[in-house]
This record gives structure tokens, sequence and C-alpha cells, in this order.
């Protein structure tokens, strides 16, 4: 199968700290992979690397089969468009109601018609269930799962190839954790054909497990673990062991 | 000895912090130069936060320069009163409003109310990643957030500025011709005799350059803030701050270089 994002020998140094230590691995696409780890691991800048909004100090990342180093700026941002990303905050415009954050990409960069645009947010908001009551509210008037559900829609607008999730289900309760992680699933089924790929972020090892097909443990910028769930669970290595039975 | 040491380096490492600050200033100005001569120009934007503006200072501009007109109407008759030449107030008055009062006002209404509101929106837009949600759909947010707020500061602050002319006239005129009685007739010939296009234009293209420096250091205060709601709280305040004093400051510089080319 090949792989949506390679990593060659990538590491990140700030100052005399090395954030991402040497790291080479690839994403699969079209499956849903999760990057686990402890705070400060190097999961957020892992992240942005792949957005490329920071650079690697050495080593070399492709994203789709495109080398980052050689777009430029403007370049950078056209390529960002196959990206799709869900912020652990959500981090929905705050000036804008649900529809419209969700209608904010296709407004900004497609010719559709207000018709259009409007049949699309409908399907959009109904593909990740949010009733249409709730539509017309700004971010602030709605509960924490459902800022996820609009931030999921908004990312899903253009139909990205890859689709990032930033501690998706942090802060959650149970329920809304259960209903954000079938969702991450869902999303990935309903985008099957196209194949999209998934990749979380995320400290919660139990909704990890349950969604993910691949899991890369991460600890102070260096992989210790990275294979299917199933080996996962049976790993030997105690770092795991002992993150496996929080 | 260390007293003095420590008092001195105090001095040193603020002096170092302020040029740091500056140059960081002038690396935004240009980052939103640079944005703002990139295609797309968005007008919705431009038109919304000129809106804005206006909506949020008419009224205080209104009310602030009514009563300036009036109550500097009064100084100058009290003063002048003994020489005679009471007619001369409408002209004084309309000269310091249109070089002076005018733009400076309103400059400092729209610092106070509007460049505030720049950095509390744009900097809760930082802390809660709105600026990376805009940075990762590939839209520029010095270009979404900053260009439009720029612009339009630095064309409704002329707008707010004829209009605090026009009504700090009205107000003088009132106090002057129908409270201390100056002859009415006499007040607009004298008007119309001091009175220069020129006076105008100056306060005008100053209220232009106040509403640029606005626009700019409350959108820098906004993308300068850092760590949570308490990191808001603050660049608002410095926005506010430093926003009134480059108004007051920068007043002398421009004065001095327009006094040359007008
Ligand atoms: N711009 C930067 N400059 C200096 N150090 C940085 C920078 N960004 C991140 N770091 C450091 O890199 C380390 C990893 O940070 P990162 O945010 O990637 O961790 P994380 O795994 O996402 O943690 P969390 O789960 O808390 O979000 C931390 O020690 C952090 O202090
Ligand atoms: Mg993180």
């Amino acid at each position: 199968m090949a792989d949506a994002i390679t990593f060659t020998n990538v590491s990140k140094i700030y100052g005399d700290a090395t954030v991402l230590n040497n790291l080479t691995f690839g994403i699969p696409e079209g499956q849903i992979t999760t990057i686990l780890g402890f705070s400060g691991a190097g999961k957020s800048t892992l992240m942005k690397h792949i957005l490329g909004l920071t650079h690697p100090t050495s080593g070399k990342i492709t994203s789709l089969g495109t080398d980052m180093e050689t777009l430029d700026e403007l370049g950078l941002r056209e390529f960002r468009r196959n990206f799709g990303m869900v912020f652990q905050y959500a981090a929905l415009f705050d000036f804008l109601t649900a529809f419209e954050n969700v209608a904010f990409p296709l407004r900004e960069f497609t010719k559709l018609k207000e018709s259009e645009i409007k049949a699309k947010v409908s399907e959009l908001m109904q593909a990740v269930e949010l009733v249409p009551e709730s539509w017309q509210r700004l971010p602030s008037e709605l509960s924490g799962g459902m800022r996820k559900r609009v931030g999921l829609a908004r990312a899903l607008a253009l139909e990205p190839r890859i689709m990032l999730y930033d501690e998706p289900t942090s802060g959650l309760d149970p329920i809304s954790t259960q209903v954000v992680s079938d969702l991450i699933v869902d999303t990935a089924k309903q985008n099957a054909q196209r194949k999209l790929t998934s990749l979380v972020i995320s400290h919660d090892v139990r909704a990890s497990l349950r969604i993910s097909d691949n899991i890369m443990f991460l600890e102070k910028g260096k992989i210790v673990e990275y294979s299917t769930v199933q080996g996962f669970k049976n790993s030997n290595n105690p770092v795991i062991r002992r993150f496996l039975e929080l | 000895m260390t007293f003095v040491r420590t008092y001195v380096e105090g001095i040193g490492a603020s002096i170092l912090g302020l040029l740091a600050g500056l140059g960081r200033f002038s690396q935004f100005m240009g980052t939103v130069f640079f944005w703002g001569a990139h295609p797309p120009m968005r007008i919705k934007l431009l038109m919304d936060q000129m809106y804005f503006i206006g909506n949020k200072s008419l009224f205080i501009v209104g009310l602030t320069s009514l009563f300036s007109g009036a109550v500097f109407a009064l100084q100058m008759y009290l003063g002048i009163k003994a020489i005679n030449m009471d007619s001369i107030v409408g002209p004084v008055v309309a000269i310091s409003l249109a070089k002076e009062l005018a733009p400076v006002f309103a400059g400092l209404v729209v610092a106070g109310r509007c460049g505030s509101a720049m950095a509390a929106q744009i900097g809760s837009m930082k802390v809660t990643e709105q600026l990376d949600a805009l940075e990762v759909m590939g839209i520029n947010p010095h270009q979404y957030l900053a260009v439009p707020r720029v612009i339009g500061a630095t064309l409704s602050m002329p707008l707010l500025c004829g209009i605090f002319m026009l009504v700090g006239n009205f107000g003088s005129w009132l106090v002057g011709v129908h409270v201390l009685g100056i002859d009415e007739v006499m007040y607009f010939q004298k008007l119309s005799d001091f009175m220069r296009l020129g006076h105008v234009a100056e306060g005008l293209i100053k209220a232009g350059a106040f509403g640029f420096l606005i626009g700019m250091i409350g959108t820098y205060h906004g993308f300068e803030v850092r760590g949570g709601a308490e990191g808001v709280g603050k660049g608002t305040n410095l926005a506010v701050v430093w926003g009134m004093v480059t108004v007051l400051v920068s007043d002398y510089f421009i004065s001095s270089f327009l006094a040359k080319i007008l």
C-alpha cells in the first residue's frame, strides 16, 4: 500500500532541544493512524511539519508524493488544501455562525453558487449529525461536542485527501468521546473510495485502540513503537505496557 | 554601587526591550504591506471594518466635537473680548479644529474604541487557534485580518475627522452667535476671510495617517498576544496606550512635515 505521508531522517532542533529525533516512517494511504505520546513528546510539532507550518532542521518530508521543501510560500498555501484539520478546541471562527463556518472554505476557494453552497453545507452538517436548529448559532452558543462536529464538517468541506485530528476527544465527556470517535471512523468509511487518510494525535489510549488501524507511540521525539493495533496491544515494550495499563 | 548598577541595568534593559519591540513592529508592517499588495483584495471585509469603526466611534465623535467647538468658542471669546475682536472667534475655532482638534481627538477616540477592539479580536482568535485554522486553510491571517483593518482605519479616520470639523464648527457657531451674541454676519465674514482649504486638507491628511498607525498598532498587539485570556487583556491595553501615545507624538512630526509641503 502506498504511503500518503513519508518522513525520512527528519529531525527538528529548537536551540539545544531535539524535539524530533531522526524520524523515518510512512503513514499508509486510506487508513486511520494514531500518534500517541505523553505531553511534550513532539506530537503537535510533527503535525506542524506535515502541514509545512514549520520546517525540519534536517531530513525530508513528502505528502501525497510532493516534497514539501520544493514548494514556495504560495505553493504551500495551495497545497494545504489537500488537508482538513480538526483542532483540539475546534477553532471555529467566533464571528461566524456554525453554518457560515462550514461554508467559509467553500466561499473562499470555490465558485459555487449560493444554492449549491447551501446544499453542500446541509449535506456536511447531516454527515456529522448536527441538527438544523443549531446551524444558525454562534460557536459560543454550542457545546464542546457540537463545536467539534462543526469543525469536522468545515475540515471536510473541500474534500481533503488527508484529515488531521489534534486531540479530537480531549475535554469531552465519555458519551461525546464515543460520538466523536465514531464520527472519525464513519468519515473514513464514507470517504474510503477516494482513499481518505486520517491521522489522529491523541493521548486517549482507549479511544485510539478502538478507532485506529495503526498506532505510533512517540516519546521524546523518538518512535518507541509503530505497528497495527493488534501488534501494539501485544507489544512487549515496557513503556507501551505501562501506557496501556493507564 | 550595586544599587546604581541595578538601576542603570534596568534602564538599559527597558531601552533594549523597546528597540526589540520596534523591530518586530517594523517587520509586522512589512508583512502587512506585502500581503496588502497581494490579491485577493477582500472588499467586503474592508466595508465591514469601515462600518465597524464608524459605528463604534460616530456617537462619541459627534458628542465630543460639539462640546469641543463650544468650549473653544467660549474661551476664545473670553480672551479676545477685551480687545474688541470677538468676530475673530469663528475662524480661530475653525482653524484650530481643522488643523489639530479634529484629527487628534478623533484619533484618540478611534484608538480607544477600535484599536483596542482590533487587538482583542485578533488576540482571542490567536489563543483559540483560529489563526492557525486560517493558516491551515491556506489563508494568510495578516491578509485576512490585518489588511482590511489597517485600510479601514486609514479611510475611516478622515471621514470621522471631517464630521468632527463640521459638528465642532456648529457648536462654535451655536455658542458664539446665539449664546455670546457675536454678530452673525461678521462671524461668517471673518470665517471666509481667514479659513483656507489647506487647513482642512492638513487635518484630513493627518487623520488618515493616524488611522493607519492606529490600525497597525491595534492589529500588531493582537498578533503579539501570548497565552490565554490574560494575554488578550494585556494586548488590548497596550493597543490603547500605544495608539494614543502614537497619535500625540506623531502629530508633531506629521505637522512639521506638512507645514513644509502644504
Ligand atoms: N516553537 C518552539 N520553540 C521551542 N520549543 C518548542 C517549540 N515548539 C515546541 N517546542 C518544544 O517541543 C517539545 C514538544 O512539543 P509538542 O507541542 O510537539 O508536544 P506534544 O507532544 O504536542 O505535547 P502535548 O500533548 O502537550 O500537546 C516541547 O518540549 C516544547 O517545549
Ligand atoms: Mg500538542
